[in-house]
């Protein structure tokens, strides 16, 4: 069971999102996988308003050894996912420390007041200080966008969670993946959840 | 994940608290399940009914919480083992059953399990189930994390059998939507036959509790034998393997706690390394407590925290054990070490064991902090939430709300329970004035409507889901049509449960497991009963605008039947009526002599200001191709076509 390592134990990870992005599946896919490998994990999420346009987020915690809270304690996040780059500030002020690791969907999705024009949505520059100022080690990813041009928006998720193992060196493989895709998937949709995947592997990551 | 809740024993899965508590009752043995759909409640039933078949089960959604209640409780009486799940304002409906049950008795397991939502997360309020365990006498079990939740799911039938009455296993938010690791025990073989030994006296069933009418008639004798039994179940409690004690022989500090707070707990201590100085007392039978277990550990020290949410129910109760300990001093809601609204977290835990032990704690580095707090104000705009892109709501609320202007008496919506409750928002052009419990906006109106000998010159309009409808909102139109009050009803028909994920309703020919199902029409239901009845698409704004306008005007109790599937229901989710397109020379944009009616206004995500350009422009991953947009604006900028 200790055959994995994790950089830490609990290690914190909090995916978050707006509402109707995919947060609980992104979530509860990079569980599934974490588990395969005998690991504990905790996943806390609300779902209620996961529906409809608000801020969601999914904390889990992995470990070797205990089931921890639900709720990760404040400025405790290792990782932070997000797959709306505004929601990555938010949830940073909130569970973030100057080592907390980002990765942020460079995609907007516009809150209702910044429709009606009763608050204002910041640049891309701002945005990039205002993560850089909450922690140094911040990656964006224009994920959406990429999974646009495969076909399908969705799969910008899978791009974030690949991403995301692979820079926060969590014990996850492709095999994990695509044991996960191919048995809760039709083959279509699971090649291309694999493709994504790869994708993001190849061009997010860094050697 | 049918699969997974039936996979064998000895494996282990990552489960949601509710399918957890799901896969407890299959190792049970639970035969027969109902339920009413509430979050955080609803992935109990559903997980059965996706198992109903391979386990032999009867699995329904009830038509509300009371009627859930009884089916679940007639299996029982027929001695199979049955199971109830609602959410926490559930317990409400289905208390004046619950009382007469908890008096009659039960003879196959029966387990109740409301899931409470602290903070109110999904609710309009943060009501505690775990006082009706107390109020009608029956025992109360509280599972800790996901392990415990199927375990103690599973034990709490055995408990039923062994007091004969039913058990009430409650959950909370953050257990039954979270997930954890839950190893599995054996799936026990399915059979057994119902029967309703129902001969014999009023009294039979005193000396023999499989048999005789279940009528807790005399009723003093009936109710001293319920405390017998609740005796018994206290007796079993002083060595339940569910409360245990971890820490110091001697803590300085002893905190007792129950539920999803005992994680926070456990996470309180470790971030604030105290683990040498504080001890938990971890309780998993919380009502009655067994009072030789729990002075035992009350008199390791005289300082006790209770942690719990979201009143101070535990805390009530230790304390009238403690109350001849001698000088206890206790920590908790009362004193206002933690509130007694709103949910807890690791944190509130630590900064209440950190002021009661005198030490500090912060969790980041204060330069940090303050950098944190001001970017969140200026880094991430407050974001509402709203209507699904393309919800049907948004337009039937556009016409309500144009309606209500143009009538021009200040007429009011009464609402009700579903994802057409934000609009009290402004995403629903905060139409909603009044917002109760299940069926409240018909009863409301109902009432408003019978003022106007009193003066009251404005109009009622109400409105209710389909699934409302059923719920409660039917006895509310009897009552108006019978009263000869004064009001509109609207139902919101969207052809499912939207909110709570599409389970299906007595209006739809499909039940729970997917088979087929008597469908009920609301139209002539309403007919029926006498109320004037219309029906329109809430996507033809003006016709729907004109209909409530003229219902406004008429006399009687009129009802308004919205018809439209929810944007997310499987039938439309992913697929695009019209192709949307912004013509950005028409856009007349601030300009225009609306100002912005379509994102100022109507505001659906799928519609996005382009500040720079100075015209709206549809976002394509967002718009979900309804095509109401088009009809909003005025200069006839945005155009539909169909998609193919
Ligand atoms: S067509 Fe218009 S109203 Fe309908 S979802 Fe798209 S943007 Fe929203
Ligand atoms: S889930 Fe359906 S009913 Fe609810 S807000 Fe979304 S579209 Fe509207």
């Amino acid at each position: 069971m200790q055959a994995y390592e994790l950089p830490q134990d609990p290690f914190n990870v909090i995916i978050t999102g707006v509402g109707g992005q995919g947060n609980v599946m992104a979530s509860r896919m990079l569980g599934d996988m974490l588990s395969r490998r005998g690991l504990l994990v905790t996943i806390g999420e609300t779902f209620g308003a996961s529906q409809r346009g608000g801020s969601v987020m999914s904390h889990l915690r992995i470990s070797h050894t205990a089931t921890w809270s639900p709720q990760i304690p404040a400025g405790r996040a290792h990782v932070v996912v997000a797959l709306e780059p505004t929601e990555a500030v938010r949830v940073l002020a909130a569970y973030g420390n100057p080592e907390t690791i980002a990765l942020c969907n460079t995609r907007p999705i516009y809150p209702v007041g910044v429709l009606s024009g009763a608050s204002a949505y910041p640049s891309p520059a701002e945005l990039r200080e205002a993560v850089g100022a909450l922690t140094a080690q911040a990656w964006f990813l224009d994920a959406t966008d990429r999974a646009l041009e495969m076909g399908n928006p969705i799969l910008g998720n899978i791009m974030m969670i690949s991403a995301l193992t692979a820079l926060a060196a969590l014990p996850v493989e492709r095999d994990d993946f695509e044991a996960i895709v191919t048995r809760t998937l039709p083959a279509d949709k699971a090649a291309a959840n694999l493709a994504a995947w790869d994708f993001a592997r190849r061009h997010f990551v860094c050697p | 994940m049918s699969s997974t809740v039936i996979d064998k024993a000895g494996s282990r899965h990552l489960l949601m608290g509710n399918e957890a508590i799901a896969r407890g009752a299959l190792e049970a043995g639970v035969r027969v399940a109902a339920g009413y759909p509430g979050t955080p409640s609803s992935e109990i039933i559903e997980t059965l009914a996706a198992v109903a078949g391979e386990r032999d089960l009867y699995v329904e959604w009830s038509v509300n919480e009371k009627v859930a209640l009884e089916v679940a409780a007639a299996a029982s009486f027929a001695g199979l083992r049955s199971l109830c799940a609602m959410k926490q304002n559930g317990v409400n409906v289905a208390s004046d059953f619950l009382l007469h049950l908890a008096g009659s008795g039960t003879r196959g397991g029966m387990v109740l399990v409301p899931c409470d939502d602290p903070g109110a997360l999904s609710s309009i309020n943060e009501g505690e189930s775990r006082h009706f365990a107390r109020m009608v006498e029956i025992p109360l079990l509280e599972p800790g994390d996901f392990q415990e939740a199927k375990d103690m799911l599973c034990w709490a039938f055995t408990l039923s059998e062994e007091i004969r009455n039913l058990v009430m296993v409650r959950s909370v938010t953050r257990l039954s939507h979270a997930s954890g690791s839950v190893t599995f025990g054996d799936l026990p073989e399915v059979g057994g036959r119902a029967a309703f030994d129902c001969r014999g006296t009023l009294l039979e069933t005193l000396s023999d509790p499989l048999r005789g009418p279940l009528i807790p008639f005399p009723v003093p004798v009936h109710h001293a034998r319920q405390q017998q039994k609740l005796a018994r179940a206290v007796a079993l409690f002083e060595s339940s393997p569910f409360n245990g004690y971890d820490g110091p022989e001697h803590p300085e500090l002893l905190i007792v706690t129950s539920s999803i707070c005992s994680l926070y707990s456990r996470e309180a201590v470790h971030l604030l390394g105290v683990g040498d100085r504080v001890g938990i007392l971890k309780l998993g039978t919380t009502w009655p407590l067994p009072p030789k277990f729990m002075r035992s550990h009350l008199r390791r020290c005289g300082r006790v925290l209770v942690v719990e949410e979201v009143i101070p129910f535990l805390e009530e109760n230790v304390k009238i054990l403690a109350a001849d300990l001698g000088p206890w001093t206790f920590f908790g809601k009362m004193d206002g070490s933690l509130l007694s609204a709103g949910e807890l977290n690791p944190d509130r835990v630590a900064a209440a064991v950190a002021q009661i032990l005198g030490i500090s704690y912060r969790p980041v580095p204060e330069a940090y902090a303050a950098r944190a707090g001001k970017l969140a104000e200026t880094g991430a705009p407050a974001r509402e939430i709203t209507f699904c892109a393309g919800c049907p709501h948004r337009a039937s609320f556009w016409s309500i709300h144009g309606a209500l202007q143009l009538d021009g008496r200040q007429g009011f919506v009464c609402g009700d329970i579903g994802c057409y409750s934000l609009a009290m928002l402004p995403c629903g052009f905060s139409a909603l004035k009044t917002l109760h419990a299940m069926g409240s906006g018909a009863g409301l109106a109902s009432g408003f409507g019978k003022l106007r000998d009193f003066g009251l010159q404005q109009p009622a309009l109400a409105v209710c889901g389909d699934s409302t409808f059923f719920h409660a909102v039917l006895p509310a139109l009897v009552n108006a049509v019978h009263n000869r009050s004064n009001l509109t009803l609207v139902v919101l028909d969207n052809s499912g449960t939207a909110m709570t994920g599409f389970q299906p309703h007595p209006g739809l020919p499909v039940d729970a497991m997917g088979d087929i199902a008597a469908g009920i029409d609301i139209v002539s239901l309403c007919r029926s009963v006498g109320a004037d009845v219309h029906v329109c698409d809430p996507f033809d704004l003006r016709r729907t605008r004109d209909k409530l306008l003229q219902l406004l005007a008429t006399e009687g109790t009129k009802v308004l039947v919205l018809k439209q599937i929810c944007a997310l229901s499987p039938e439309k989710k992913g697929k695009k009526r019209f192709r949307m397109s912004v013509d950005a020379d028409k856009c007349l944009g601030q300009a225009c002599g609306c100002n912005r009616l379509c994102t100022r206004v109507f505001m659906c995500p799928g519609l996005i200001w382009d500040a720079r350009r100075g015209v709206s422009e549809i976002d394509e991953v967002i718009c979900a191709g309804c095509g109401v947009c088009a009809d909003i604006c005025p200069a006839g900028a945005i155009a539909k076509e169909e998609a193919v």
